[in-house]
């Protein structure tokens, strides 16, 4: 069993920053994930990031991944690549599994395991997308928007020919720029409700390029035998029902789902932290407090796991929870901790505007809900 | 939010005429001069450091949208490769005959070449003329976005906002 | 169906090639690629077919959470085509079914 003093699940933006915190500090960290190419959603987000300097404005997420990832190796973080953690046990044991063997000459799937006892954790594995239910849903063809990304961005390789992307936030409009980038025609995009979700200047972008935005309309059903061939869309009225007589057939062989994303809770919940329901954070998340701690003492949580937001947001969270994670923080240490006030700032200042209000309003309901009832240990 | 970016994903002239970023007709017609279209409060200030005659403002917070100080605008049009969005443009109506040029920032391929003859859209994607690409290329600072110039009737300088994609397949060649 | 040239990616890479026999048929992928790219760029979209209803299955979410992708490589079933890379002289047969019965 190796020893550490913090295991971080997850090398993407977040659990990378919480590494590169523990390390500077002198701390031992192990960072697990299952890809063998880390990085996490940094590495196939081939546009130039937003916000500020200080948050690689202007710098695009693959370049970030490569100077995060020549970081965490300078300070000798460790990175255990092709492994999943399958189990948190009190104290903290971590269990991980080899998920991508090196020998794949069949030795019947009886893959190797590791422990590591880890004085704290931190959760940053991320999320999920959603998925949508509609008829034909499950045609070979339908994948995610984020999975058509990692085709074209990371594989480069094309999922199709035509595709209808199926909602207008930002990752359906920044997926559909970027299918356009790979020579794949978009045939439109279409968005439940009535205004489109995502920045104006991301829709600007695939509008002038020639692609529809349809809001108000829905997917009826995707048409095919074993791969999509067409898709079906209708207008909806208020009530989001389809409304007859307004069904438009697109020929397309790739249906993209951009319907959200939900934070990645099953290590969390296995851990026997508690979990709220958080719309504005895209669904069940960790309660975890203004120093990211969990109800879990010494389990912490950062980046898409603790909410649905950005790259950037995860950078911060991850420096915030390392630091945490590896001071051993409990919220009220937070009080005159200079580095941890100002990561709180810059968060903030990523959270300002109205396309952040509700997540701003959610991270504080939950740092109000979350007074971590530490039980006695 | 302003009405038609809502709800079909691109700027009005109306929306425009408000905007911070858009300078007055006559600042046009002197010279070459930026336009930026960014109007929804975003967390995002990179075209501030990237102007050198400081004619761009964000301030704090970063929300803030863009303000555009004409005059100190020269049109070099280094901006319009470091706005995140590509929404910045340069527009100059100075120019004689009934000809105006629009710069525009531009991440496909292939990337046009100077004397070609394409099509202009507006930002709704349609296709409002023909123009001559004077302009077009990378450089090590603009990291992969190119500017493209193109010549288009002059009544066009507020339309032009891209250029018509020819029909491609991937690798560069027309299909 | 490979993307041979990308304004931000630049020219594809040289890699070694490597072959996959998928079904029997030969398939060419690239060094150090995830199986599932490999198919998708020789056009295979279908992974394989659930248990009860023999429905096709193919990528869902391309990063290894959905096992939608999974087939049988090398005679082990249930692997996730999208995060295993590929290998030289690799057998990958479409699934149908899960777990061990798939593999007989």
């Amino acid at each position: 069993m190796s020893v550490v003093d913090v295991l971080v699940v997850g090398a993407g933006p977040a659990g990378l920053a919480a590494g590169i915190e523990v390390a500077k500090r002198g701390g031992r960290v192990c960072v697990v994930d299952r890809n063998l190419e880390p990085g996490g959603q940094l590495i196939k987000q081939i546009h130039k990031f937003f916000g500020s300097r200080e948050h690689h404005a202007g710098v695009r997420g693959v370049d970030i991944a490569v100077e995060l990832l020549e970081e965490a190796r300078a300070l000798g973080v460790t990175l255990r690549l092709g492994w999943e953690v399958f189990a948190i046990r009190p104290g903290h044991a971590v269990d991980i599994v080899q998920a991508v063997a090196d020998d794949t000459t069949g030795s019947a799937g009886n893959a190797p395991t590791e422990s590591f006892d880890a004085r704290s954790v931190v959760l940053a594995a991320g999320a999920e997308e959603n998925a949508l239910r509609f008829e034909g849903w499950t045609l070979a063809g339908v994948m995610g928007a984020g999975a058509a990304q990692t085709l074209i961005n990371v594989w480069r390789v094309r999922p199709g020919k035509r595709v209808l992307m199926v909602g207008a936030g930002n990752v359906g409009l920044i997926v559909s720029y970027q299918l356009l980038q790979a020579g794949v025609t978009v045939a439109a995009i279409i968005e439940a409700a009535p205004r489109i979700g995502g920045y104006g200047v991301h829709a600007a972008k695939i509008r002038r390029a020639g692609v529809p935005i349809l809001t108000s309309h829905t997917i009826l059903r995707a048409e095919g035998v074993e791969c999509v061939e067409g898709a079906v869309v209708a207008q909806v009225d208020g009530t989001w029902c389809p409304i007859e007589g307004t069904e438009r057939r697109f020929e397309v062989d790739v249906i993209c789902v951009a319907v959200g994303l939900h934070p990645n809770t099953r290590l969390a919940s296995l851990a026997g932290c508690r979990l709220v329901f958080s719309p504005a954070l895209g669904g069940w998340v960790p309660l975890h407090n203004a120093v990211l701690e969990t109800t879990v003492p010494g389990i912490y949580v950062a980046g898409d796991a603790a909410g649905i937001e950005e790259a950037s947001t995860a950078l911060e969270e991850g420096r915030l929870a390392g630091i945490a994670a590896y001071e051993r923080l409990r919220d009220v240490d937070a009080e005159g901790h200079a580095e941890i006030a100002a990561i709180q700032r810059r968060l903030d200042d990523l959270r300002g505007g109205p396309f952040c209000g509700g997540i701003r309003a959610a991270k504080s309901a939950l740092q109000t809900a979350g007074e971590t009832p530490c039980p006695a240990t | 939010m302003p009405g038609n970016l809502s709800q079909d994903g691109y700027l009005s002239l109306d929306e425009l005429e408000s905007a911070p970023g858009v300078p007055a007709h006559d600042r046009m017609r002197r010279g070459p001069v930026a336009v930026v279209e960014c109007v929804q409060e975003i967390p995002c200030n990179p075209c501030e450091a990237a102007c050198p005659h400081h004619a761009i403002q964000v301030g704090t917070p970063i929300t803030n949208c863009p303000v555009l100080d004409a005059e100190k605008c020269t049109g070099c049009g280094l901006c319009v490769t470091q706005c995140p969005g590509l929404a910045i443009f340069v527009v100059d109506l100075s120019r004689s005959g009934e000809t105006a040029a629009v710069t525009l920032p531009y991440e496909y391929l292939p990337l046009p070449e100077a004397g070609e003859l394409v099509d202009v859209v507006d930002r709704s994607g349609e296709v409002v003329g023909r123009g001559r690409v004077l302009r077009a290329a990378t450089t090590p600072a603009s990291d992969r976005t190119a500017a493209v110039t193109v010549e288009v009737a002059r009544e066009h300088g507020m339309h032009v906002r891209g250029i018509r994609r020819k029909e491609v397949d991937g690798n560069g060649h027309d299909r | 169906m490979r993307i041979e040239q990308h304004p931000i990616l630049g020219p594809l890479p040289e890699a070694r090639e490597v072959t996959l026999r998928v079904d029997g048929r030969v398939v060419t992928a690239r060094e150090g690629e995830p199986i599932a790219a490999a198919l998708a760029a020789a056009g295979i979209r279908v992974h394989r077919y659930t248990a009860k209803r023999s429905e096709a299955r193919g990528i869902l979410c391309a990063i290894g959470q959905c096992t939608d992708c999974a087939m049988i490589v090398n005679g082990v079933a249930n692997v996730r085509t999208c995060i295993t890379p590929v290998a030289d002289g690799m057998v990958v047969e479409t699934q149908r079914g899960v777990g061990r019965r798939s593999e007989m």
